[in-house]
């Protein structure tokens, strides 16, 4: 769940005020796209998320921590409560499939037998069984993000974040990829899709978050990314 | 933490090296010659500092005896004296018959003919422990009851002292300097080494690892790294002074030189270049991602 109450969020060394008074909610369970044009502060809002940036003022909330306050060491677990999946993949280019998934679940200190059941059903789940001694290198784009997807969702987090998912794959592709979120949202993950391609949004029935130049402009069930 | 995870970051550390073979290879060249320049500066002036001792310790000063104590018993017993007081390293009794036969064999025995050894005097041969002292224990010499004259080459000795003096200095200021470049140097490179794994450790810290999780590979890294620079550095400095130290010796200006084994000092040495590729190795890793840390 996220809760942010009144967040202004302001980038000291440009002076470039990202966030502008932006309140909002995402519940657990739910599915919502955050949309918008580059520069809208999109981006802000995801690293306010994951600890990356503090609110200049306001609250935020993220599964039950104050990322406004909370300390740096704390930060870990707060992550271990997301699962974040990057536009351009992130995986450790020199560890295979198997590895760069179990990679996840050693941070966390998992045991070894735990990480052997979970892995491949996670990568079953993605559809990526068969490709664990693939490295990145040999992949697709989709199934490198697939690969990323899985190990956001290896240590069964409360909620995904994914930052343009689909920024670097063909249509076909970011619609499989799309389905999959939908798919990990139907098992009761909660998932936050950052994007701003049109299409892709409206061709699912989804909450939509707009915001435009810092501020929120529109929050709908079911919304519809317009002009 | 649990055994299987230290484990795990212990098994990261190790394959980071072999996985990131060239920077690993880079790390370990740099420790290595920065150590060997270091440690062939410090081992030079160790052998400038045991040479200028040696040439030291051959400066003598000569104690006259009274003439008037002419019995040789008598004068023997200012040895006593002599070897009481501080900074004496040696003292010989040169006797005035042995004085001559030896001033007979280095100059035309002719020249004494007619001549008894009584117009030789007793005499001591003095060495000193520290030569810069020479001009106080010249001195407290001269006051002693029985000694009629003290020869002693301060002129020589001052030389001595200065230049032992400008070696130190200059040795010091290059050694601290070295190690300050050196420092630099090895911790850059493995900033530079560790400069391309910035985005994996971005990824550790999204998907929730902590600092410490994250730093332990790197140090093992570098502890390994370190250790490998440091051995191999101190290999390769003690071939290279046994090369340079048996041409020298070879050598016709060599022959008169005697230089330190390093076997009396390899323990030194190997202590230090293990302690110097360790710290650097360690905290130079663990410095070099602090930055990368902080997201």
């Amino acid at each position: 769940m996220v809760i942010m109450k009144n967040v202004r969020k302001v980038y000291e060394s440009s002076d470039t005020v990202a966030l502008d008074d932006v309140s909002l909610t995402v519940g657990d369970g739910e599915f919502v796209f955050l949309v918008g044009p580059s520069g809208s502060g999109k981006t802000t809002i995801m690293k306010l998320i994951t600890g990356e940036v503090r609110p200049t003022s306001g609250t935020v909330l993220v599964n039950d921590f104050d990322m406004s306050t909370i300390r740096r060491r704390k930060l870990p677990k707060v992550r271990r409560t997301l699962g974040v999946v990057f536009q351009d993949y992130r995986l450790i280019e020199n560890m295979n499939v198997y590895d760069n998934v179990a990679f996840a679940m050693r941070v966390v200190g998992a045991a070894h037998r735990d990480i052997r059941t979970r892995v491949p059903y996670i990568l079953e789940l993605v559809g990526l069984e068969g490709r664990e001694k693939r490295m990145p290198g040999e992949l697709s784009g989709g199934e490198q993000q697939r690969v990323a997807i899985a190990r956001a969702l290896v240590n069964s987090p409360r909620m995904i974040v994914a930052d343009e998912p689909t920024g670097n794959l063909d249509p076909v592709r970011s619609l499989e990829l799309m389905l999959l979120l939908e798919k990990i949202n139907e098992m009761g993950t909660t998932v936050l899709v950052v994007t701003h391609e049109k299409e892709l949004v409206n061709a699912f029935s989804k909450r939509v978050i707009t915001i435009d130049g810092g501020k929120k402009i529109s929050d709908g069930e079911e919304g519809y990314y317009g002009q | 933490m649990r055994l299987s995870r230290g484990g795990y970051l212990i098994r990261e550390g190790f394959r980071s090296i072999t996985t990131h073979g060239f920077m690993s290879f880079a790390s370990v060249t740099i420790i290595m010659a920065c150590l060997i320049i270091m440690g062939s500066v410090s081992l030079l002036s160790l052998n400038i500092d045991a040479l200028i001792k040696d040439l030291e310790s051959q400066n003598e000063i000569v104690v006259f005896v009274d003439e008037a104590i002419t019995d040789e018993d008598s004068a023997r017993a200012i040895g006593k004296n002599i070897e009481a007081l501080e900074n004496i390293s040696s003292v010989q009794f040169v006797s005035r018959e042995d004085a001559m036969k030896n001033f007979m064999s280095r100059y035309d025995s002719s020249l004494m003919e007619g001549i008894d050894s009584t117009v030789f005097r007793h005499r001591f041969v003095v060495k000193l422990v520290d030569i810069a002292l020479m001009s106080e224990t010249k001195m407290d010499l001269e006051s002693l009851k029985g000694v009629a004259k003290v020869n002693a080459h301060l002129d020589y000795a001052q030389s001595f002292v200065t230049i032992r003096n400008v070696v130190t200095a200059v040795s010091l200021v290059l050694i601290v300097i070295l190690v300050f470049v050196s420092f630099f140097i090895m911790s850059n490179t493995i900033k530079l080494a560790t400069f391309g794994r910035r985005e994996e450790i971005a990824i550790m810290k999204m998907v929730g690892a902590t600092n410490g999780f994250i730093r332990l590979p790197f140090v093992i890294e570098g502890l390994v790294l370190g250790i490998l620079g440091g051995g191999l550095a101190f290999l390769a400095e003690w071939g290279l002074y046994n090369v340079v130290t048996e041409k020298l010796v070879s050598s016709i200006t060599g022959s008169l030189i005697e230089v330190v084994p390093f076997r009396s000092v390899a323990l030194e040495v190997f202590v230090i270049f293990m302690a110097v590729g360790i710290l650097v190795g360690a905290f130079g890793g663990v410095n070099a991602i602090r930055n990368y840390l902080k997201v």
